[in-house]
């Protein structure tokens, strides 16, 4: 059962492998690529049922034992990711049967998604950490191509940037997996855990994790590194957009927490004071950049910054509760998020434009449209009973528990300016008035790209709906997850052996 | 050596970082490239530099013999350097698209749609 581990690597893998075979035969790639997210939806189930009762699996790649082979581990966090890349992945490749431009697909579309998502849960599986930066990069080469293809200008613009931002992060990384080899002598994540654990974090540790933590910060934009992501997630394709902003900031996310609970304990509490500031600028500078923005894509691209702000108040706050607010809303936000950038590429599909200024009046043709905005919208805002405002809920709460009120202060200031350019956006797209002079015409959806484009956005919808109506049993696995976070014992023990 | 390699690598960072900052896109990817090599060996000089020293077993050992070069920063180097390559690569197929669509070198001429924004409001 433990080979189950391999399953989100090789499938995403072989997918990919298949669509390149299929090089000339689009509808084939579409076909490959659309069995192979089903597949793995069903190994991410498969994975959670087994790790549900709290066991930590783990694997060691051909019988190397850790810590000197490639180790792969599953705990309650890791699977719920691989779930989630699943269903992201599923849902953005439906999309994209209806949404991805011929130029685009026959340069390649299907296969480099499948490369992507390899990488995503590459670095969520894995328990080593050069191997996560190996992860890293495949995930990195993908989403450079995936982010040029097409080769518009205004894509060549923001890919400087991603690509400049994203290599020098890439090497903070690494300078700093060397620095940590240097100190300790081993890369496994469980092996740095038992050795660091015990003594006190002197003299180069925090430098270490001062680097590490601004390589992932750069990765998941945290406050002050965020200027790449609003400079060019939104010039790629809307299903691009999406899993990127769904999943690769996330990425970020998952390492900060992974890293900074498992080796470096010790300075995310001496530090708490500068993760809670990063935390609570993050979520200000990220919607204020949104309030700014005329146009759907960049409002929502700096959007997805200030809601990186709340994950990593978890991190910051560092209680059972506190962590489990932020693994509920990471998985809260990927759901939101992607039904919100994939209704924008419906907006556009249909209008032929996402500038609030040219768009209006749309309720009245599309009222259901309009519906699957305002839910995921409100979602983001935090409104009850949907998912945002358990996962705010859980944050806030531990916040006033353990007496950090400026950041909690920043965290209810932000949902309300969330709330206010959400609405205000839906108002301007579907409420107010055409524009006077607007002569675009608006393009009917045949009803086979309808389907395709719609379902997965009313899925999502609908997750991020029972995700808030049904928050008990979501919550209960985040918190789950969280324990493990805090209590690293049987990590350790799950990929060394039972320590004495 | 080490302190030899220490100030390489200084000097290797101090260079990346200031063709970083330059406008020019093709001095930003030497200074992405310079950095990755000032990584490369920062990991090399930090994992121990022990000379002459191969981790060979003896004919009549089990164990290799103590002090030895530690095989495995040189493993990751590799890993790091084939890994830079390819992305390297990329890079600089990538700013040549950049230079054709728009026609300079200049990251300041890069602001296309900021200039259309402050255009319309």
């Amino acid at each position: 059962m433990k080979n189950l581990l391999f399953l989100p690597l090789l499938i995403p893998l072989t997918t990919a492998v298949l669509g390149l075979l299929a090089w000339n035969r689009i509808k084939l790639q579409r076909l490959i690529g659309v069995c192979g997210t089903a597949a793995l939806v069903c190994v991410g189930s498969v994975l959670l049922a087994e790790v549900i009762d709290g066991t930590i699996l783990s694997v060691q790649a051909g019988n190397w034992a850790a810590p000197f082979g490639i180790t792969l581990v599953a705990d309650m966090l890791s699977a719920l990711m691989v779930l989630a890349t699943g269903i992201t992945g599923l849902a953005v490749t439906v999309y994209s049967l209806a949404d991805a431009d011929h130029h685009q697909e026959a340069l390649g579309y299907h296969p480099l998604l499948q490369v992507l998502l390899l990488g995503i849960c590459g670095s969520f599986l894995t328990g080593d950490l050069f191997n996560l930066y190996v992860w890293f990069e495949t995930m990195l080469i993908a989403s450079f191509v995936l982010l040029t293809l097409g080769g518009r200008r205004e894509q060549m613009e923001g890919a400087i940037k991603y690509v400049a931002l994203n290599l020098t992060a890439s090497a903070f990384f690494l300078a700093g997996i060397g620095l940590l080899y240097g100190v300790t002598g081993t890369l496994n994540l469980a092996h740095l855990a038992l050795q660091l654990r015990e003594v006190s974090h002197t003299g180069t540790l925090p430098i270490i994790a001062a680097l590490l933590f601004a390589a992932f910060g750069i990765k998941a934009a945290v406050f002050p590194f965020y200027f790449w992501l609003p400079a060019s997630y939104h010039t790629a394709p809307a299903a691009v957009t999406t899993i990127f902003s769904a999943l690769l900031s996330k990425v970020g996310i998952y390492v900060l927490l992974r890293v900074f609970t498992l080796i470096f304990f010790q300075e995310t509490i001496s530090a708490q004071p500068l993760i809670l500031a990063a935390a609570g600028l993050t979520m200000l500078a990220g919607s204020l950049g949104a309030i700014a923005q005329p146009e759907l894509r960049r409002m929502l691209s700096f959007c997805v910054i200030s809601q990186i702000g709340y994950l990593l108040m978890g991190l910051g706050i560092m209680t059972p509760l506190a962590l489990a607010g932020s693994i509920f809303f990471i998985l809260h936000i990927i759901a939101a998020k992607s039904a919100l950038f994939l209704t924008t590429g419906i907006i556009f599909r249909i209008t032929g434009s996402t500038e609030t200024s040219r768009l209006g009046g749309m309720y009245h043709q599309r009222p259901f449209l309009a519906a699957l905005f305002m839910i995921p919208a409100l979602s983001v805002a935090g409104i009850p009973p949907l998912s945002g405002f358990w996962g705010k809920l859980a944050l806030v709460k531990s916040g006033l528990a353990e007496e950090h009120y400026l950041t909690v202060a920043a965290a209810l200031a932000v949902s309300f300016l969330t709330l206010f350019y959400m609405l205000r956006a839906w108002s301007e797209v579907f409420w107010k008035a055409r524009p006077a002079g607007d002569s675009t015409v608006h393009h009917a959806l045949v009803p086979l790209r309808r389907r395709q484009m719609f379902g997965p956005v009313v899925a999502l919808a609908l997750v991020s709906l029972v995700m808030g109506l049904a928050a008990e049993p979501f919550f209960q696995l985040s918190l789950t997850a969280a324990e493990q976070l805090l209590n690293p014992g049987d990590y350790i023990d799950a990929v060394l052996g039972k320590q004495p | 050596m080490e302190s030899v390699l220490a100030v390489v690598i200084g000097g290797l960072y101090a260079a990346g970082m200031y063709l970083m900052v330059r406008r020019s896109i093709v001095k930003m990817i030497f200074g992405l490239a310079l950095l990755g090599n000032a990584a490369n060996l920062l990991i090399f000089t930090v994992g121990r530099l022990t000379r002459g020293r191969p981790p060979h077993i003896p004919p009549d050992g089990v164990v290799p013999d103590l002090p030895l070069a530690d095989p495995v920063p040189q493993a990751l180097i590799l890993t790091a350097i084939v890994i830079g390559f390819g992305v390297q690569a990329f890079a600089l197929v990538l700013i040549k698209r950049v230079y054709q669509t728009v026609g300079s070198d200049d990251q300041d001429q890069m602001t296309l749609e900021n200039q259309e924004r402050g255009g319309e409001s």
